[in-house]
């Protein structure tokens, strides 16, 4: 369970480059639900998603996972309760290192790493039979170099890794924007998979208006740093791009080709 | 040219050689040190070029106080790490560049070098003490079968270390902080581990190399991060050379010895060409240059501009 609570963040505070990015937003996500978030560039979308993770403290306001206040714990420590895939497909994996001693990695999140042996016998059984279900021909290729995959892989074994270690919160940062539309599609079909197998609260930024009002059980809109919408449940089943559109018409929020064509 | 030709005879170079291959082995163990930071976690620690001498120092005034010897090597080793913790602590944090950090730490390490050492220099009296490392002509087979011993076993436990879950999350660290952070792994944690360690394996190297040449001097880590790397990177492309795609994990940390034997063994042969010794800093520097450079040149004469603008020219001509 995620409770957000009146969060304040301003970058660059007192210069000509002030940016008010979180103006108090508060959101609560109960076990198992799944939020898709939408905005224009700047509404702050990934900032709250930042804000999450713990990749800078907020000004004010506080985070709570599972009942516990996180506000001031730094990504490594926050680590124990998210998983995480960023935009950037180079980023939720450690290039150098081989599939497997990446999945062994993330096997590990939120314990601590001691002087035993970094991976087991029966973690490399189990890693391949995932992989197999990734069905992306990765399981015969444990010990290849993580460089050496395409976007769209990688992407998909960052989601394996995020979810190898049943997170209370999965963060999501428009983690196909990057890939082409194919690669994106099976991408979140993964997501939605895995989702649901392990019933992960799970965050998701999106560009994609179709996507946002396809997946998941709740929908927040951000503008200039604010929630401006929130709908759930029958509510949202029943929302039309037109309907979004109206509502970002309505905030002054600038639509933009992405989220239209997408 | 006929003059100096005659006047190069072999045996001294024989007879040189076997200091060679020991002094490699010795720096083949502070090249050790070098490759955990330097390649395992992508920082260019400064540092080592004062934390050699602190190992020199420590074992030498050690020594002269009775301790015995091979204990003294343990000391060599906290000392070094001790100031890599101080190296890593000013770049975690304080926020001090990586490279900056290094320096501040090896100019304040001359200034207690000094202070362990007592003066510029020091030696110890080899007819009183015993020791494992000897420049003697007469122990240089032993003091060779010792430190290579000490080689092989600093590598195996370098492997084995690299290969558990704290040594995979340096090296999570040194390819993707992000992704480690995102692991749930102390990122700054593991920079303070890998430069202890790294700089203890480095003031252990100084300690053995004061022993073989049985006696420290304030100045005996002028450059060494150069060597260093010489060995490092003369080992990789060597490695990859001979091993190709054989060439796994502990091949590549044996070939950083091996790299340091032949920076070793080539220094030897160049002395032996009668190279001014006082130029020998200028040639290790262009040679790690030159091997540094390697890598990039190689890919550039595949996909450059130039490269293209060549080919362009080329193909223009037979068109003509």
């Amino acid at each position: 369970m995620l409770e957000v609570k009146d969060i304040y963040k301003t970058f660059n505070p007192g210069t000509i480059t002030e940016k008010k990015a979180l103006n108090g937003v508060s959101l609560t996500l109960n076990d198992g639900d799944f939020v898709t978030v939408i905005g224009s560039n700047g509404a702050g979308k990934s900032t709250l998603l930042n804000a999450l993770a713990g990749v800078w403290p907020v000004d004010s306001g506080s985070i709570m996972i599972d009942g516990v206040d996180v506000s001031a714990m730094p990504v490594h420590e926050r680590a124990k309760f998210i998983g995480r895939v960023f935009q950037d497909p180079m980023m939720g994996t450690a290039a150098g290192m081989q599939i497997e001693e990446n999945l062994a990695l993330a096997a590990r999140r939120g314990k601590s790493r001691g002087l035993r042996v970094g991976i087991r016998k029966e973690e490399r059984q189990n890693y391949k039979e995932m992989l197999k279900e990734l069905d992306l021909g990765l399981e015969d290729r444990l010990a290849a170099k993580v460089g050496l995959l395409s976007g769209g892989q990688r992407q998909a074994l960052t989601l394996l890794m995020a979810t190898l270690q049943k997170p209370s919160l999965l963060l999501l940062d428009e983690h196909t924007a990057a890939l082409d539309p194919k690669t994106a599609e099976k991408v979140l079909q993964l997501t939605v998979k895995l989702v649901e197998e392990h019933n992960l609260t799970t965050f998701m930024v999106t560009h994609n208006m179709k996507d946002a009002l396809k997946y998941g059980n709740k929908l927040i809109m951000m503008c200039d740093g604010k929630i401006i919408f929130e709908a759930e449940g029958e509510e949202k089943k029943k929302l039309q791009v037109a309907d979004l559109l109206a509502k970002f018409n309505v905030a002054g929020g600038v639509v933009t080709d992405a989220m239209m064509l997408g | 040219m006929v003059a100096y030709l005659s006047s190069l005879r072999l045996q001294p170079l024989l007879n040189a050689l076997p200091g060679g291959v020991a002094q490699g082995l010795i720096w083949g163990v502070m090249a050790l040190g070098v490759y955990l930071t330097f390649r395992m976690l992508g920082f260019s620690d400064l540092s080592v070029d004062g934390s050699i001498a602190t190992g020199g120092a420590v074992t030498v005034v050690l020594i002269l106080k009775g301790v015995n010897p091979e204990l003294s090597l343990i000391a060599c080793f906290v000392a070094g790490a001790l100031a890599g913790i101080v190296t890593a602590l000013l770049n975690t944090k304080l926020g001090i560049p990586a490279i900056l950090a290094g320096i501040l730490t090896q100019i304040s390490l001359y200034s207690i070098n000094l202070k362990i050492l007592g003066k510029a220099n020091q030696a110890i009296n080899t007819t009183k003490v015993n020791l494992l490392f000897s420049s003697n002509i007469k122990l240089i087979g032993k003091t060779i079968l010792i430190a290579g011993v000490v080689c092989v076993l600093l590598i195996s436990l370098i492997y084995w270390y690299l290969g558990t879950e704290q040594g995979s999350g340096i090296r999570a660290t040194g390819t993707n902080p992000h992704m480690a952070k995102a692991q749930g792994i102390n990122t700054d944690n593991m920079t303070i581990i890998t430069l202890a360690l790294s700089n203890g394996l480095v003031a252990l190297a100084g300690g053995i190399l004061a022993q073989y040449q049985a006696y420290a001097d304030i100045n005996m880590g002028r450059g060494a991060i150069v060597i260093g790397l010489a060995a490092v990177i003369i080992g990789e492309v060597i490695g990859e050379a001979v091993m190709g795609k054989h060439l796994n994990f502990y091949g590549r940390l044996v070939f950083v010895v091996i790299g340091g034997i032949i920076y070793y063994s080539v220094y030897v042969f160049v002395l032996w060409l009668k190279f001014p010794s006082s130029l020998m800093k200028l040639l290790t520097a262009v040679v790690v240059a030159i091997f540094l450079a390697v890598p990039y040149l190689r890919a550039q004469s595949k996909s450059s501009f130039a490269h293209l603008k060549r080919v362009n020219k080329k193909k223009a001509k037979e068109a003509k």
